[in-house]
């Protein structure tokens, strides 16, 4: 599949879709992890890429996203933003309320 | 100095703006001294008002195209209607460094 498909079905296929450095265990950059806190701490369930082990989807979702920086967060199929706007928007509460609407309930 | 002049100099003409801060962040991160790659921008300008986050961040992007292709690797982006910052009027602190650039190496 074309990485560009890839990249399109993974934000279609997850309401809350994080792409980092690392993991939110054990994270490779300070922006990534203050971002992976917020999102943790809003209690849902999410999915996470680390761009660092895919270097395709590394190059390719900045052209996708307009937006040359790791990390993003999708939620919706849409860019919600890097580490400063999360960070930003856990702090006001907003994230929590955006990630509690959007994540597919505990069963 | 040059890449940090040259992002001040392009953020000045491109969104005239009421504040400006262009801070070189770099020593913080796991790059060589004297390093122009992390940098973080605070930026108050009439043309945010009224958009949000994304597509204010969008814009400063574009006019920093050229950059963000080289050697810079992070920029810490804080965007303001003058209105907003004078509600505010203090930007956060960016996160220290774990290493993951060494991954590039």
């Amino acid at each position: 599949m074309d990485i560009m498909d890839t990249i399109k079905q993974q934000i279609e296929e997850n309401d809350v879709i994080l792409y980092m450095k690392g993991s939110p265990n054990a994270p490779q950059c300070g922006f990534s992890m203050r971002t992976s806190q917020a999102v943790m701490e809003c209690g849902q369930r999410f999915a996470y890429v680390d761009v660092l082990s895919n270097p395709d989807i590394r190059t390719n979702l900045p052209k996708y996203a307009n937006w040359p920086t790791f990390p993003q967060l999708w939620v919706k199929g849409e860019l919600v933003g890097g580490c400063d706007i999360v960070t930003e928007m856990h702090e006001n509460g907003e994230l929590k309320t955006l990630i509690e609407s959007a994540a597919t309930p505990a069963e | 100095m040059k890449i940090q002049t040259a992002i001040t100099q392009k953020l000045e003409q491109h969104f005239s703006p009421a504040h400006l801060e262009v801070v070189n962040e770099s020593h913080m991160h796991s790059v060589p001294p004297g390093s122009e790659s992390h940098f973080k921008v605070v930026l108050v300008s009439e043309n945010f008002a009224g958009l949000r986050q994304v597509p204010r961040h969008q814009q400063v992007y574009k006019v920093l195209a050229d950059e963000m292709a080289g050697e810079v690797h992070a920029l810490a982006l804080h965007t303001y209607s003058p209105e907003e910052w004078q509600a505010t009027g203090m930007a956060p602190d960016s996160p220290q460094c774990l290493g993951g650039s060494k991954a590039d190496q």
